[in-house]
């Protein structure tokens, strides 16, 4: 009656054996590495880049341990720290020639030491958390009321422009609050421009009123487009976010959505928190300037590319290599620009970007364009007094409206590019810092270090009690603790779930509550020899009458946990994560797992006199 | 080995009344701390700065507050964990984020004269406070609904609501320590009354299982003394399992340091008055609620599935 069928022990072994294999790459620690990522949205990170930084390091003669490709960076592994910084530098030279205005990101980072056929197949060590590895941790608030009112402030411009193009009389527009009053002299006037309104923005939801002898048009954001609007005011300011941590050089920082208007920004390894501070409050600026046509002769083109440019203009390069000689006046900026969106022209079906400007943009781009059709103005994103031409297109006719495409010459991966770099250059809505955590390296170690020898002794000690009150069961059931606690472990580094100082701690409790289910076991072992059962039925009995309680005690213990893992945040999020799947992982080892070892042990032998589980005698 | 050679029942029940008496008289004292003293909640959910600083040699925490007072910084200094480590605690003010203050705060130490490391830095604005003791209160809740549910499902529903008695007034206990001490109350030690929790009802659910067995198994026997057998069945099990996870616990209380003392503080009040609550608080209560025999007579039902139900210790 105690004996496993022979794929029931297949079945644990394999488990035993994939676990420990996932646990594995847990052992190899860390080698010192230099990453290196794309700094900008048009540049991608593929084999060629590969290429150049191992040829870069070979010519240097650096030795290297092994380099990978992954989704969005280049990684090379080194022996030591000293090669390591040696060979950032000398990377740092080769993929950026020009160290001001830098194309790839080059950061020192700690990768994996174990061998590549174990990152091959995905076992990667847990994923620390920053209280154990040191580093920055920003929580920011988004002000969506400041999106949507900037919302609502182009949507005004829009309203009379329209209102202007029809030469519908009003008493004017002004913004209250969340809405938008449009005042009219007469009823009729109102109806017309209610239905001009309604016909072009359909993102107003619009009511009448009468205000003394005033016809007023009342317009607020409609629910849908309200929401959309703050959708996009976070996903821009991720966007934004993204690209100025792209400068700080940081391995792997962390940019996510937290709720309907957060942003979590997790930047391990970086301890300086007020030049993060800056790089994450700091606004891009976007200028439109014109291109200076008479000037760019090749005769000054060359001689402004030796330093030497002509008064009153700009040397910029284009993204595509070609030089440009750019006016220094601004025809308009970037707070006039409410949006940029990648799509198609309408006549041709090229790819285009369409930007949208607020009312006041958008007259001093129609002024603008009436007076230089054929000529080139540029986009530039200005950012830390630096700029970068984003496009440079030919005006080709007087553009009114606000609503400007820029098309020609131009992929559907390029468009969407450059829209991404005019979206980005600024915040959609100003962001608050709510929650900051800085933990030192020397604190991350220390953490680690606790954590890990409270498990140990507590395991420890554990298992000495149990072997020594319940004999040979008090090892099997120690042994059934073990698995439990390979099982957690590569459960965790398969996950890749963070773990933190509470996971740790969660670690130590799970097992420390896990034991509960073998003791409950061979309790009603004893209970039964007791009683007189033999052995095999002893065995058999206890595993089959401890099974309910086990699966009531683990699932009220659960609902527990489930509900810190819904309800939770931060430090209580990472405890719930490991208590929940170390209850999981315990019922497992601690009934099957176990009873697999017991019946290896006892199952097959033609009789048994004696189990070792103590001295059951005395009843 | 054997700890417990327990040849008769214990008539536990005889003394139902003195226990529940002793459980109420606790827990009234932890609403009166709760009450008059309050919880010392960690920055987490107060909002503010909180700074650890490390020293080369043991700090003077009287002299790092007068520096800071006279840099116009009015903070809470404690040492923390060992005469070199020392907390520094400020309250929300406007406009002060964690990066200004953490460093003008190194600024005024550095000026003093003394290496000092910044270990840890944590910035919590009032906002993200309040939220946090809402959600812990909802995890609360849910928790407890979320238990009583499935006890009810899995036994009846007397046995559900006296064990989340049994096992809330732990809770209550747990929080009025916290409370007398004034004890630091974080989101660590949040998890570990949730924890506790979950843990503590585990205690009733085998002793209810036992119940539940020997109402099925006793066909003679009164309500009391089949909740006597059952209770004295397990109670070796219960100290033996209750001991491993106090072992682990004590580990972290040794080991675990200052960032984990709180939390296996907390565990450890909850273990022990786990123990006793929910066996000899939860089972009187499902006595006096009127369990009977009745309830647990399953009609005509296949003894295979039986046998499987009737699982016990």
């Amino acid at each position: 009656m105690n004996r496993y069928p022979t794929w029931k022990y297949a079945l644990v072994a394999l488990c035993v054996a994939v676990a420990a294999l996932y646990t594995l790459p847990n052992f190899f620690g860390e080698s010192p590495a230099v990453q290196v990522s794309s700094a900008r949205a048009t540049v991608r990170v593929d084999a060629a880049l590969l290429a150049r930084v191992e040829s870069a390091l070979s010519q240097a003669s650096i030795a290297y341990t092994g380099a990978v490709l992954d989704a969005n960076s280049v990684r090379v592994r080194f022996a030591d720290t000293d090669i390591q910084l040696k060979a950032k530098d000398t990377v740092d030279k080769a993929v950026n020639p020009d160290p001001a205005n830098a194309t790839y990101v080059v950061a020192l980072n700690l990768l994996s030491a174990s061998p590549g056929w174990l990152t091959a197949i995905h076992a990667l060590p847990m994923y620390l958390g920053l209280d154990l590895r040191g580093g920055v941790h920003f929580l920011l608030q988004v002000d969506m009321q400041a999106a949507l009112t900037k919302r609502l402030e182009s949507l005004t411009g829009d309203i009379r422009s329209q209102l202007r193009d029809k030469g519908i009389r009003h008493g004017g527009v002004a913004r209250e609050g969340q809405s938008l009053r449009v005042r009219f002299r007469e009823a009729d006037t109102r109806a017309k421009a209610r239905d001009i309104i309604g016909g072009g923005i359909t993102d107003l939801t619009l009511t009448e009123r009468e205000e003394g002898a005033e016809f007023l048009l009342v317009a607020t954001l409609k629910p849908e487009a309200a929401k959309r609007t703050q959708e996009f005011a976070l996903k821009q300011n991720i966007t934004t976010l993204h690209n100025r941590i792209n400068e700080l050089g940081v391995a792997e920082p962390v940019i996510q959505q937290q709720g309907a208007d957060r942003i979590v920004v997790q930047l391990p390894g970086v301890q300086d928190t007020a030049k993060a501070k800056d790089i994450l409050g700091r606004t891009a600026t976007l200028e439109i300037r014109m291109v200076d046509e008479e000037k760019m002769t090749p005769d000054l083109l060359a001689a402004a590319a030796r330093g030497e440019v002509p008064f009153g203009t700009e040397y910029y390069v284009e993204r595509n290599g070609a030089p440009l000689l750019v006016k220094k006046q601004v025809v308009l900026t970037g707070d006039r620009l409410t949006d940029a969106q990648p799509g198609f022209d309408n006549q041709t079906n090229e790819p285009a970007v369409h930007l949208t400007l607020d009312g006041a943009g958008a007259r001093i781009f129609k002024e603008v364009t009436r007076e230089n059709v054929g000529k080139r103005m540029a986009i530039l994103l200005i950012e830390k007094g630096k700029g970068e031409v984003v496009t440079a297109p030919v005006i080709r006719t007087e553009i009114g409206g606000g609503r400007v495409q820029i098309s020609g010459r131009m992929s559907t991966v390029e468009a969407n590019d450059v829209a991404l770099l005019l979206r980005a250059g600024s915040l959609a809505a100003p962001m608050d810092i709510i929650e900051e955590r800085t933990v030192g390296p020397s604190l991350g170690r220390d953490n680690i270090e606790k954590g890990f020898n409270s498990t140990k002794w507590g395991f420890i000690a554990i298992a000495v009690f149990m072997s020594v009150y319940y004999l040979a069961f008090g090892l099997i059931s120690s042994l059934a603790l073990g698995v439990n606690l390979l099982f957690l472990v590569a459960l965790l580094s398969m996950l890749q779930a963070t773990l933190t100082l509470p996971g740790i701690a969660a670690i130590a409790l799970t097992l420390g509550m896990a034991i509960d289910a073998n003791v409950l076991i061979n309790e009603r072992i004893r209970e039964e020899l007791r009683g007189g059962s033999s052995p095999q039925a002893a065995i058999a009995a206890g595993y089959e009458r401890a099974w309910g309680t086990i699966l009531d005690s683990n699932i009220t213990t659960l609902i527990a946990g489930l509900s810190l893992l819904i309800f939770g945040s931060g430090p209580v999020r990472g405890f719930a994560v490991v208590h929940c799947l170390g209850i999981l992982t315990s019922i497992f080892s601690s009934v099957v797992v176990s009873r697999a070892v017991v019946n290896l042990v006892y199952g097959h032998r033609r009789k048994v006199e004696k189990l070792h589980i103590g001295n059951t005698a005395w009843k | 080995m054997e700890f417990f050679k327990i040849r008769r029942v214990i008539p536990f029940m005889r003394y139902a009344l003195i226990f529940n008496v002793i459980s109420l008289i606790t827990f009234v004292l932890a609403v009166f701390f709760l009450a008059t003293k309050g919880l010392n909640f960690s920055v987490e959910f107060t909002g503010g700065t909180l700074m650890e600083l490390s020293y080369k040699e043991s700090a003077d925490v009287d002299h790092i507050r007068q520096a800071l007072e006279k840099g116009g910084l009015k903070a809470e200094v404690q040492n923390f964990g060992s005469s070199r480590d020392v907390l520094i605690r400020m309250h929300p003010e406007k406009n002060q984020t964690g990066a200004a203050l953490s460093q003008k705060v190194t600024q005024l130490l550095q000026a003093e004269g003394k290496p000092v490391e910044m270990r840890r830095v944590e910035f919590v604005g009032p906002q993200v406070g309040e939220e946090l003791a809402e959600y812990g209160a909802l995890a609360l809740l849910v928790t407890a609904v979320g238990i009583v549910l499935y006890l009810w499902m899995r036994f009846e529903w007397r046995f559900g609501l006296s064990a989340i008695i049994a096992n809330l007034h732990d809770v209550v206990i747990i929080l009025g320590c916290f409370a007398l001490f004034q004890w630091e109350f974080s989101l660590p030690v949040l998890a570990a009354v949730l924890a506790v929790l979950g843990y503590s009802v585990n205690e009733s659910v085998v002793v209810f299982d036992r119940v539940r067995e020997n109402f099925r198994k006793m066909r003679k026997a009164s309500v009391p003394e089949v909740i006597d057998s059952a209770i004295t069945g397990v109670i070796s099990r219960t100290i033996i399992t209750h001991g491993c996870t106090q072992m682990m616990v004590t580990t972290m209380l040794v080991f675990g340091g200052a960032a984990l003392h709180y939390f296996a503080l907390a565990l450890t009040i909850g273990i022990l008055f786990g123990i006793y609550s929910s066996v000899l608080v939860a089972s009187p209560l499902v006595m006096w609620l009127g369990v009977n025999r009745a309830q647990f007579i399953v009609p005509v039902k296949s003894t295979e599935k039986d046998r499987n139900e009737g699982a016990v210790v």
